[in-house]
């Protein structure tokens, strides 16, 4: 397989290293828009961005070189998703770029270019969301681009546009067989002053994609096979200190004492640093940093201040249980459909049902690091950082610091996972080598451990669901209330968002409605708590739980009506043909019926943000152990249009295996406010061996692609809950199913 | 006192505290950043490399060990990505964030040297140790069958 395309800014020995830095770029965008190209600005403009390899800047997204090399801005941050290749690939498609002829480069933060318009213009990439909300867009500035190009080609050639037709880096006027290269027409391409206007008709039709739907590889993996992918870890730069921060054992407290006279005797420790909340080490080496704050450890006190302090998350599920359980109990509705109310007592029987999830931790597999690099008059500062959010990344150094935002250097780096951990509000890893570095007066780069990283996660919340169904004299399920107790998300992980949301927290509270279901009375009701313990997006964010309590109660409602769980999911979905398919789909292809010698099925079905993805699991339980084998995994996913669709069987092979972690092992607690684990001997993640067989089926369709990086992440809990019923009788209501709990459960 | 070792063919030399990690001499050291600091305690892997021709955690691996070996890294493994496992690897399109995946194929390398014809079982047993967050695993599995099939 050759691989043509080179990316900028994320590949350190890129053998085609361009002249162009990073800053040029920087600066060349800022001032461009289709507007300013053109106005007096141009010349600056064109200067910037005009050097030989970069070329003649068409749009703030696209610029040509007459070489032919066509560079393309990439708005998303590259944690492992393939945004880096599906976005620019959907330029390059509406330009009708020769892909062999792109190289990428990562936008730099300017929101009103590169905006994420599914967050409200933040440079954000999260929610599997980067291919949804810059689809139409990048479509739309990449068909102009091709329009300008056509243009000007007419002019030269002196015929009307509509004779001309382009192929991949070429317009052709067909009539006389004349050809001009896009790099030729960039040579003297003249940029109107607003780019053409370009009606949605005039976008390509699916069939004439050369592009999306053809699975090009991906432009990151060259380098993430011989080692020189660079990511913020691997960055050093001249004259550069390590750091190490320990922070404060419970979330909120800030260091009291101090005895640093056996951290700073450490061989290489240079100073110790009281942080505002926690305490620093600077270091000539990373070693004899995290040996200066091993060293630290018990020589600290703390102020015993934040709301965790005594937190005991086993204690605090109970009363969590008890209040969703207690309908007395006030709540905020969350989503109402009908007149659940009104309808639930009129309901001829009714069942109820509580589940139960812990808190989960990321555990991307490179710690949260950064490097920062503050001025010596303190007024400006470059970072390197492994980032989701260019704004937050950007926003909170220049706030901590006192300077304007475009006194702030991003170098967003390739991210050795993300799964919602780094796009918080108050960059906490980043902030750690903005201060270090301030201190130091020198570049500094902060590595956390693998404990700190565990000890300081930010995580999924616990949540403790109450669940009662009403159902009518013929037995159909006519009313549902879902109640719904759950450590706060959004006021702790991102205030600004949260308040820009009225108070909504979706990251404890999505995926709590029925959505595809067709159930004509329901309500769902949040029970607000904040128990002080730190809170994050985990893949699958809120669906990974309310899908686990929904589906498995679907699957107990079905048992108690003796339908097939998967005929009754079919019922409800009467109105969601796309349901409908993936559903009958998956079910054939895992001969859903078959009975399996010591092995059973358990299915469930999820509308994620109009991704329609549908999983059966094939499992067996040791009963003398309580380990759960998932033997397979079937699923089946309609995300739209799949503009990789390799990429989409390869996100959905992971979002399985990070279900499968959160199912059966992945948990966190704490005692006193502290969080009791610390490395992957006590919070074990999926290994090989411990994963199944997965046989997806991308269900292509013409809709609006829709997301694919998580989407089957909260199958999995229920789809076992399910199977672990079929096959012992015995009904699993708490994740995860460790093998204390499953045999608990067995009795 | 300097402790002599060889890295990927080439002479090398650090005067490091002898208890020192070999993957912080490394990465730091020697800018070979393609071995990845993980867990710190030889649990995910990601710093595998090899010592005398056999796989180890450099994260495990003090200084003082290293004295006189030949140390091999992901950036050793062939000049120019042509490493069977790396086509393979491109082949399948394994990576996803990609930080586990020099440690991925610095394991399966060392599956490969002492066993070229390794059996599915085989090959999920010894690829146990290296954890990789994206679940590239069933990729994984694939490419070390490809690399096998077209060695």
């Amino acid at each position: 397989m050759t691989q043509h395309v080179t990316i900028e800014n994320l590949t350190a020995r890129s053998p085609r290293r361009r002249l162009l830095s990073r800053r040029q770029v920087m600066i060349g965008a800022a001032g461009l828009s289709f507007a300013i190209a053109v106005g007096v600005d141009r010349r600056a403009a064109a200067a910037v961005l005009g050097s030989e390899r970069s070329g003649k800047a068409l749009s703030p997204w696209v610029s040509i070189a007459p070489d032919g090399t066509i560079t393309i801005m990439s708005p998303a941050t590259e944690m492992g998703q393939g945004s880096l290749t599906s976005l620019p690939l959907i330029i390059a498609e509406e330009l009708d770029a020769d892909w062999s002829k792109v190289r990428i480069v990562t936008a730099p933060t300017i929101e009103a270019i590169y905006g994420n318009p599914g967050f409200g213009g933040m440079m954000y990439t999260a929610g599997s969301n980067a291919v949804t909300s810059y689809y139409r867009p990048l479509r739309v500035f990449g068909a102009q681009v091709r329009r300008v190009l056509v243009d000007n080609a007419a002019k030269k050639l002196g015929v009307p546009a509509e004779e001309l037709s382009t192929e991949p880096s070429t317009v052709v006027h067909a009539k006389s067989g004349r050809k001009l290269s896009y790099g030729e027409i960039a040579a003297f391409a003249e940029v109107p002053e607003k780019p053409p206007e370009v009606k949605p008709e005039a976008l390509k039709k699916p069939s004439e994609f050369r592009l999306i739907g053809k699975d090009v590889p991906r432009v990151d993996l060259p380098g993430k096979v011989n080692g020189s992918a660079r990511y913020a870890i691997d960055v050093q730069v001249p004259n550069m200190l390590y750091g190490a921060v320990l922070r404060a054992p419970v979330e909120g407290s800030v260091p009291d004492k101090i005895d640093d006279a056996k951290a700073k005797v450490i061989a290489g420790a240079v100073k110790i640093v009281r942080l505002p909340y926690g305490v620093g080490v600077l270091a000539d080496t990373p070693w004899a940093a995290f040996e200066a704050r091993r060293a630290l450890t018990q020589s600290v006190t703390w102020s015993r201040t934040g709301t965790a302090w005594g937190f005991d998350s086993d204690k605090g599920m109970e009363r969590f249980a008890a209040d969703a359980k207690d309908v007395a109990r006030g709540a905020t509705e969350w989503s109402k459909v009908g007149d659940p109310r009104g309808e639930m007592p009129k309901a001829s029987s009714t069942l109820e049902a509580e589940y139960r999830c812990d808190y989960a931790y990321h555990a991307q597999m490179e710690p949260l690091n950064a490097i920062a690099s503050v001025s010596p008059s303190g007024d400006s500062v470059e970072i390197w950082a492994g980032t989701q959010s260019q704004t937050t990344a950007t926003e909170a150094p220049a706030k901590l610091l006192g300077i304007p935002r475009e006194k702030v250097k991003l170098n967003d780096m390739l991210m050795g996972g993300g799964f919602g951990r780094r796009g918080n509000r108050d960059v906490d890893f980043i902030i750690d080598a903005v201060l270090l570095s301030k201190e130091a007066g020198r570049p500094v780069k902060v590595m956390w451990t693998r404990e700190d990283d565990v000890q300081n996660g930010r995580f999924r919340p616990i949540s403790a669901h109450y669940l009662k169904a009403g159902f009518d004299p013929s037995g159909k399920l006519a009313a549902w209330h879902h109640r719904i107790a759950v450590d706060r998300v959004g006021p702790y992980m991102d205030p600004v968002r949260y308040q820009q949301s009225g108070g909504k927290d979706f990251i404890a509270m999505l995926g709590a409605d029925l959505r595809g279901y067709d159930v004509p009375h329901q309500l769902v009701e949040q029970l607000y708590r904040d128990t002080g313990v730190r809170t994050n997006p985990l893949r699958g964010i809120s669906f990974t739980a309310n899908r686990f309590a929904t589906e498995t109660f679907l699957d107990e409602i079905a048992l108690k009506r003796g339908i097939d769980p998967v005929k009754f999911r079919l019922d409800l979905l009467k109105n969601a043909p796309r349901g409908v398919r993936v559903v009958e789909r998956v079910a054939e292809m895992a001969s859903w019926g078959k009975r399996r010698e010591g092995r059973a099925l358990g299915f469930a079905f999820l509308d994620y943000s109009g991704s329609q993805v549908a999983g059966i699991a094939e499992v067996s339980v040791d009963r003398r152990s309580g380990e759960i084998k998932v033997h397979n995994f079937w699923c089946t996913i309609d995300c739209g249009v799949p503009v990789q669709p390799d990429n989409v069987v390869a996100q959905t092979e992971s979002s399985i295996v990070s279900g499968l972690g959160l199912s059966l092992t992945e948990r966190i607690s704490i005692k006193n406010g502290v969080v009791e684990q610390s490395n992957f001997y006590d919070y074990r993640v999926p290994r090989m061996n411990e994963v199944p067989a997965m046989h997806i089926e991308v269900i292509a369709t013409d809709n609006h692609p829709t997301g694919v990086g998580q989407m089957a992440t909260p199958l999995i809990a229920p789809a076992i809950s399910s199977a672990v019923m079929q096959l012992t009788g015995v009904r699993l209501r708490h994740t995860p199913f460790t093998p204390e709990r499953v045999k608990a459960a067995l009795g | 006192m300097a402790i002599n070792f060889t890295v990927n063919g080439k002479a090398a030399s650090s005067d490091a505290p002898p208890i020192t990690p070999l993957l912080w001499v490394i990465r730091e050291d020697l800018k070979l950043t393609g071995t990845k600091f993980g867990c710190g305690t030889g649990l995910c892997g990601a710093c595998m490399v090899h010592i005398d021709g056999t796989r180890a955690f450099s994260c495990q691996t003090q200084m003082s060990e290293v004295a006189g070996k030949s140390v091999t890294t992901i950036e050793g493994l062939s000049p120019d990505s042509s490493h069977p496992l790396q086509k393979a690897w491109l082949a399948e399109q394994v990576p996803q964030c990609g930080y586990c995946q020099s440690g991925q194929i610095m394991s399966a390398a060392d599956l490969l040297k002492q066993n070229p014809k390794p059996t599915r079982d085989q090959i999920i047993e010894h690829m146990s140790t290296n954890i990789c967050r994206c679940g590239t695993y069933q990729r994984i599995v694939r490419a070390v069958e490809r690399a096998v099939r077209e060695a």
